[in-house]
Order: structure tokens, then C-alpha cells, then sequence
């Protein structure tokens, strides 16, 4: 007892310490991305988050695709909740253009974004349990995340890279059937959240790895550029949703969780909260979800149908200008943000008139999140940086673009 | 409403301003940027949502380095946009927000913008010995060589090629 005090102690005293490389590819970081500790013991002294070995030049190759065949792109950003990400888009696109898309196609692009909410924080949830150990919590709850892929799956034929939205409204509307499958998922999906917070919320254990853990004071927060859901955590309101409504969020009747300390704990029960307000949120789109037409009415931006396309001279002409030429673009700048499962999710598109954007910017919520890392890990343990990593949602795809 | 502010508090510092779709754009000079950005964080925009460029090949100054900020009482959104030149060096904001840390790296790495006093400029996204910096507009969409080796000095192979 009394050498093993004196051998740390020696230890400390030499500057004697470790390098541990954790990633790029290791089972906690979910994506490619390194964190270098130093380690005095198992108490981390410093660490260095590396990134880029998932840079695949996103903002570079936007520039000399359309507006339109950017879109599939976004999909690869946070892959967890795609269609978030085409939302975010397509959104900015329309902002530049100033149309306004119709009901219907607002209010399928408010339900499937909830939808991708829910499976993203499952997601986070479910995978921050798995790294510290509570394996069966994950187990519960990620049969909902199969779910709601095979809900993607019916409405956009894919269930990871949806490309679901089109510059002005959809690729298509909601199949038949899919409105009762997703009112059959909801209660199954909040059954599994009450049975998630039985497994987790009262858990010693659980308590014991996340409390404390990654505490961050709300001005700390805001000065690193926090947003979403780690931003509410540290007790900050701020919700894009409610604060700068976009596709009729404020017509929904929802709220808002906010944490107090921002520490681990804090953040998954801010998570798990927004899957039951998304639930609501979700209930509320399909009562109100009224037929009509899912693209704008405007030939300079939407496509003709297929059936047209194939039958109809004019509407093949159509076609190919729109394709070859591309929309009319205004010049002009515009940033647009939107509330993704991270948090801000910002397009800023710098429009020269041309078919292609002459430089689109994708300002990723967690990468502001993750550059806080060696401040909120210093002086904890090996064990925690895994815990406050599974906190932060890190999503490579977004952070290194 | 920040604009009017701006030009009651600090007179002459924005050199241009429009608006468009609802955003608000100023451009300043880089002498009167950091005054600004003083003024900014008391007047309550301190969430620093996102720094980034963007390069005109053709104008001088090249560059536009495009700062967009959140006042999270009033919920108003500022871009401020300042020109330098390539090579010319902008005054880092590492002092006053943290986050601005690695977007200013990220700037560095791809646009070769660099910035003055910030802690450890060093490239983010690309490796160290990465040639060129990709989002200029000069810089080729395929990356040139296919392991962007050129003119590398890295250690591998004790700094021989082949």
C-alpha cells in the first residue's frame, strides 16, 4: 500500500509519462479520428485531438457540382441522421432562391427530421452506454434505430444516405402505409425510452461514470462554440427550433430541456428528453399532415415528373435545361442554420450567379464540441475521455468533411 | 440594429454593408477588426458561430475571411467579412473565443490565410507536409498528383521519393 503511494509519487516527480494513442481506429471513437493522452498513471495529463483521416474535400468538390447534385453529398456529413442534413441544405438553397416551400413538403421534412433526432440521440445514447459498459440499455433501445431506418427505407428507398429532399420540396411524398407504420413506432419507441431510463437514470453505476464527468459552465460553453443539445446541458435554452423557427417549428408545441451542469449525465438526459419531444413533435406532423403538393410550383426549380419526362417533348426539354443548365441562381451570400441532432448545422453559400455555388461552407456542430476536448478530459481518467468522446456525438463524417 | 449601433459607437469602421434574404453583412478593414470584435462581444455576440474564407482569385485583396456571429439574447446574426491579401497575415481571435481555435486552423490549412498570434497554427484537416492549400481556386479538384507527394519534404522514406 505504502510503495505503490511512493511509486506514483516517484512517477509524478520524473515527469514520467505515458503516450497511449487512442485511434484512429478504435472502438470508442466511432469514425476515424486519433486522440493522443499523455498519461501520468491513468490520469490524463494532456491530450491532442487529431482529425482529417475522413477529409474528403466536401466543401471543394461542391464547387463544381450543382445545387442539386450536392445533396447526395450531404448525406455523408453526419451520417447518423442524414436527412437532417439534406434538410439543412436544401434549406439553404431555398433561402438563396427565396421560395418557400409547400405545407405538405414542410411538414414530411419537420417528420423525418425528427425521426433522424430520435435515431441519432438513440444512437448516442445507446453507443456512450455501450462504452462504458451498460451493453444491455444499448441492446433495448436500438431495435426503435432499426425502426426508424426501415421508416427511411419506405419513404426514400434508402436507409442510411436518404438524399431525401429536393431544392424546393422532395424527391417524392410518403408512400402508402408509411403513416401507420410510424404510428405503430411511436409507442414502441417510447416503451423502449421508459425501459432505456430504467436501465440508466437511476443507476448507480451509471452515476457513478458520468456525473462530474465533462462539466462545463454555460459561458465555457458558449465561448467554445457549443450548440445543440451539449449546449443545453450546460444550461443554455438555446434551440434553433424555438429560437429562429424554420419549416413551421414554431406551430409545434414542444419543449425544450435544459441541464444544469453540462456534464455527461446532463447531456443524456437532455437526449433522452428530446427523443420524447420529438415523439411529440412527430405526433403532432401526422395529425396535422394534410395532402397537397411535396415540390415547389415553379418549372425553374423543380423537375417534371418522370411519366411527363418520358411521354412529353416539352417536359424532356425541360428536363435536360434544368440538368444542363442548372437553376437561375440570384448572386448573393447567405448562411442558413438548422437545428441538427448536434446542434447548429450552418450552410453558408456564396452564390456568383452561376450553376454550380462558387463556395459552400458546412459549418458542423461538433467540431467546435471536439476542439473543447483536451480542456474537458484534462485531469480525468482514460475511462472518462471515452465517456465525455461518446458524449459529444462526435460524427467524423461531419467533422472532418 | 448592431449595424446602427456599430456607426453610432465606432464611426468609420464599416467600409461596406448590404443585406440580403435577411442576413447582414459588414465589411471592415482589417486595422478596425479587432475594436469591433471588442465592441461585438459586449454588445452580446459571443457565440462565434463560424469562421471561414473565401478566395477571389481574380481581385486584390484575394481573400475574404467571413466571420458569422450569434447574439444568443436577441438571437441576431452578424457576418463580418474583412479582405487580405495572400499571404498577408489576420489577426487571430484564439484570446477571446476559444472556438476560434480550430476554425482559425482549418482557414490556415486550406486557404493559406495565416493568423497572428494564435497558439499553434498548424493545419487541421490536411497532414503537415500537405502541398498547396485545397480550397483555393487555383488549387485542382483531383489534387493534382494522386498522393499529393509533390514537393513534400516529409520524413518518410528519410525524405527520398519513390
Amino acid at each position: 500500500m505504502i510503495l505503490d503511494s511512493i511509486a506514483l509519487s516517484r512517477q509524478q516527480v520524473d515527469g514520467d509519462t505515458m503516450i497511449v494513442n487512442l485511434g484512429p481506429s478504435h472502438p470508442t471513437t466511432h469514425g476515424t479520428l486519433r486522440i493522443i493522452m499523455e498519461l501520468s498513471g491513468e490520469t490524463i495529463v494532456k491530450s491532442t485531438p487529431e482529425m482529417g483521416y475522413l477529409h474528403r474535400g466536401v466543401e471543394k468538390l461542391g464547387e463544381s457540382l450543382s445545387y442539386q447534385q450536392f445533396i447526395p453529398l450531404t448525406d455523408r456529413l453526419n451520417y447518423c441522421s442524414s436527412i437532417m442534413n439534406n434538410v439543412g441544405y436544401t434549406h439553404a438553397v431555398e433561402k438563396l432562391l427565396g421560395v418557400e416551400i409547400p405545407t405538405r413538403a414542410q411538414q414530411i421534412r419537420v417528420l423525418m427530421s425528427e425521426l433522424a433526432r430520435l435515431g441519432d440521440h438513440i444512437v448516442c445514447v445507446g453507443v456512450n452506454a455501450v462504452d462504458i459498459g451498460a451493453f444491455t440499455a444499448f441492446l433495448y433501445i436500438w431495435k426503435q434505430r432499426e425502426t426508424i431506418y426501415d421508416l427511411f427505407e419506405m419513404a426514400t428507398g434508402q436507409r442510411l444516405h436518404t438524399s431525401f429532399t429536393r431544392i424546393g420540396g422532395l424527391f417524392r411524398d410518403l408512400p402508402e402505409g408509411f403513416v401507420p407504420a410510424t404510428e405503430r413506432f411511436l409507442p414502441e419507441c417510447e416503451a423502449a425510452i421508459d425501459e432505456l431510463e430504467k436501465l440508466l437514470t437511476h443507476n448507480p453505476i451509471w452515476h457513478d461514470r458520468t456525473k462530474g464527468i465533462g462539466l462545463i459552465s454555460a459561458e465555457d460553453a458558449v465561448n467554445w462554440g457549443y450548440t445543440g443539445p451539449c449546449l443545453r446541458a450546460a444550461g443554455v435554452p438555446q434551440d434553433l427550433r424555438k429560437a429562429q423557427p424554420y419549416l413551421g417549428y414554431e406551430t409545434y408545441d414542444f419543449d425544450v430541456p435544459v441541464g444544469t451542469t453540462g456534464d455527461v449525465f446532463d447531456r443524456y438526459l437532455v437526449r433522452v428528453e428530446e427523443m420524447r419531444q420529438s415523439i411529440r413533435i412527430i405526433r403532432q406532423v401526422l395529425a396535422r399532415l394534410e395532402p397537397g403538393p411535396v415540390n415547389v410550383d415553379d418549372p425553374k426549380i423543380t423537375l417534371p415528373t418522370k411519366d411527363k419526362v418520358y411521354t412529353r417533348m416539352e417536359s424532356l426539354i425541360h428536363h435536360f435545361k434544368l440538368i444542363m443548365h442548372g437553376m437561375e441562381m440570384p448572386v448573393g451570400e447567405v448562411y442558413s442554420a438548422t437545428e441538427a441532432a448536434n446542434g447548429e448545422l450552418g450552410f453558408y453559400i456564396v452564390s456568383d450567379g452561376g450553376k454550380n455555388p462558387y463556395r459552400i461552407r458546412v459549418r458542423p456542430p461538433c467540431l467546435p464540441i471536439f476542439s473543447s476536448f483536451h480542456e474537458q478530459v484534462k485531469g480525468f481518467m482514460i475511462a472518462d475521455a471515452v465517456a465525455v468522446l461518446g458524449a459529444m456525438n462526435v460524427i467524423a463524417g461531419e467533422l472532418d468533411r | 440594429m448592431i449595424i446602427e449601433h456599430i456607426d453610432a459607437e465606432l464611426p468609420g469602421t464599416v467600409t461596406d454593408r448590404h443585406a440580403f434574404r435577411g442576413d447582414q453583412t459588414i465589411v471592415v478593414a482589417k486595422a478596425s477588426f479587432l475594436p469591433l470584435v471588442d465592441f461585438l462581444y459586449r454588445e452580446g455576440f459571443q457565440l462565434l458561430v463560424d469562421i471561414t474564407a473565401v478566395d477571389w482569385p481574380e481581385r486584390d485583396p484575394r481573400f475574404d475571411v467571413v466571420y458569422h456571429w450569434l447574439n444568443l439574447a436577441s438571437q441576431e446574426r452578424l457576418r463580418v467579412k474583412v479582405a487580405v491579401a495572400d499571404g498577408e497575415a489576420m489577426p487571430s481571435l484564439t484570446s477571446r473565443f476559444k472556438t476560434a481555435d480550430w476554425f482559425e486552423r482549418e482557414v490556415f490549412d486550406l486557404f493559406g490565410i495565416p493568423f497572428e498570434g494564435h497558439p499553434n497554427l498548424t493545419r487541421l484537416l490536411t497532414w503537415q507536409d500537405f502541398p498547396g492549400h485545397a480550397l483555393r481556386k487555383d488549387f485542382p479538384l483531383d489534387g493534382g498528383d494522386a498522393f499529393c507527394m509533390e514537393g513534400c519534404t516529409a520524413p518518410y522514406n528519410n525524405g527520398e521519393r519513390g
